[in-house]
């Protein structure tokens, strides 16, 4: 069965993508909003920033991060000056590459949940007088709530994939930033073919199964 | 009109059999390290016999198993003489091919100036959060990173400190931009003509690996393609050695 390093290597992919998917929810959420309610002529820019992961190649995210984020890069030079050293070859450098590359696949359905919803829900609420806050947390988020579990998925799904960006930043640490992806690669190169087919297999499985159980929800819900 | 799509057609026609019978090309696979030499080879290659050679760079052990799963490749520049003589003995090459093309020097280098010492003793201090190197499951210049550390008695203390490349190349820039304070490479990556581009070097001695002989090959698919076998006489002419000694190996 799997090796030691091979579930090491789950495990870290696992951490990873939970990880970056509960930053991103967090994140992504007023991106999100802000997105959806906004007239500002800044949509098209900020939507286009958020949207880029979806048409760059990896290695042109991996290649900027590993510069910005490097000792001369203007991120790296922060990240020192607060005390945290560098962020290539370590597992917080990896959850940042990721929040970025995985962005769009949680921002994108939550905007599109709360176009849905529109402003007639919002205003009533305030008729009610509840208080902004208020009516987003019982009102928003019972009604974008397929929205947020659409963009859960896709997110965490979208993480455990990422094999460019962490390839070019991570250096290939077990237990730091050897994911799945990066030790499948290994094995390849090495002629691991079986080791390599368990965990690709396994990878495939997983892939689909979260595919089918997303596409297979779409049908009974429907944006109210 | 019609005349006019005829001229058209007749010069496509001689152009693409012209092409085909006086400038072949051909593929050739190419070891990491040996990237920026065969670069320059391949230029003065084309000057001199109009042929062309189309180059692919990547780890000795990635090449490896692109060439068992037929990749298109004729001629096989390796970073070691054990992968060359394993695809010959595994029938994949032309018998009697293989040749030592050049003898790699592993260095430790540093983006920094003085940060690398001549004697190597920046390692014993330890003064540093990674050390680069290239993965030694599939690279010669990674193998040789390993049996070095291991022979100074420093791989338990620093093995923590690792950082992986995927190839010499990508140790190199992982070194470059400072991610990483030092690193083994190729001598050939830090070079040109003679000299030391910049940085800190300690040019390891050759008694704390096994030497990195650097073997070439016509593999299968590069039977009759006179152009493979032109591109091997050529690595062996005195204007090439003097390329590939320019940038640090040995012959």
């Amino acid at each position: 069965m799997l090796s030691d390093v091979d579930l090491a290597a789950v495990w870290l992919t696992l951490k990873l993508a939970t990880i970056t998917t509960m930053i991103l929810l967090i994140v992504g959420t007023p991106i999100a909003w802000w997105l959806a309610r906004t007239g500002s002529k800044w949509k098209g820019v900020i939507g286009a920033v958020v949207a880029l992961p979806l048409v760059l190649p990896p290695t042109v995210l991996g290649f900027y991060l590993l510069i910005a984020l490097g000792p001369h890069g203007p991120v790296g030079q922060l990240t020192q000056l607060l005390g945290w050293g560098v962020l290539p070859f370590t597992f917080a450098g990896l959850v940042v590459a990721s929040v970025f590359y995985s962005m769009p696949f949680v921002v994108q359905p939550l905007q599109q949940a709360f176009e849905a919803i529109g402003v007639r829900p919002l205003e009533v609420a305030a008729t009610l007088r509840a208080s902004p806050w208020d009516a987003f947390f019982t009102v928003v988020l019972p009604l974008a709530k397929p929205g947020f579990i659409t963009a859960a998925i896709l997110g965490f799904a979208h993480t455990v994939g990422e094999f460019g960006v962490v390839l070019m930043i991570g250096g290939n640490i077990p237990e730091k930033t050897r994911v799945v992806s990066v030790q499948i690669y290994d094995h390849v190169e090495a002629l691991e073919y079986a080791e390599a087919h368990l965990l690709a297999g396994g990878m495939l499985l997983f892939s689909f199964f979260v595919l089918l159980a997303l596409y297979s929800r779409k049908g009974t819900h429907t944006w109210k | 009109m019609k005349a006019r799509i005829t001229r058209l057609l007749i010069g496509w026609a001689l152009t693409v059999s012209s092409l085909a019978t006086q400038a072949a090309q051909v593929q050739v696979a190419v070891a990491a390290n040996f990237t920026a030499p065969m670069q320059k080879i391949a230029v003065e290659f084309e000057k001199d016999t109009g042929h062309q050679a189309l180059l692919s760079f990547g780890a000795t052990g990635k090449l490896y198993a692109q060439i068992k799963n037929g990749a298109p490749f004729q001629v096989f520049l390796a970073a070691d003489d054990k992968t060359p003589a394993k695809l010959e003995a595994e029938g994949d090459t032309v018998p009697g091919s293989r040749f030592t093309y050049a003898i790699g020097t592993l260095v430790l280098w540093s983006a920094k100036p003085d940060f690398v010492d001549d004697q190597g003793k920046v390692l014993k201090k330890g003064d540093f959060k990674y050390l680069a190197i290239t993965n030694p499951k599939t690279a010669p210049y990674g193998a040789a990173a390993i049996a070095t550390l291991t022979k100074l008695g420093l791989f338990d203390a620093l093995q923590s400190k690792l950082v992986t490349g995927e190839n010499v190349s990508q140790t190199y820039q992982f070194i470059f931009t400072g991610n990483a304070e030092l690193g083994f490479i190729a001598l050939s990556q830090v070079i040109v003509d003679g000299q030391l581009t910049g940085g800190s070097t300690w040019i390891v001695p050759a008694d704390l690996h096994e030497p990195i002989r650097q073997d070439a090959v016509i593999l299968a698919k590069g039977q009759d393609q006179p152009a493979a076998q032109v591109l091997v006489d050529y690595l062996k002419s005195e204007k090439v050695k003097a390329i590939i000694e320019s940038y640090g190996y040995g012959l």
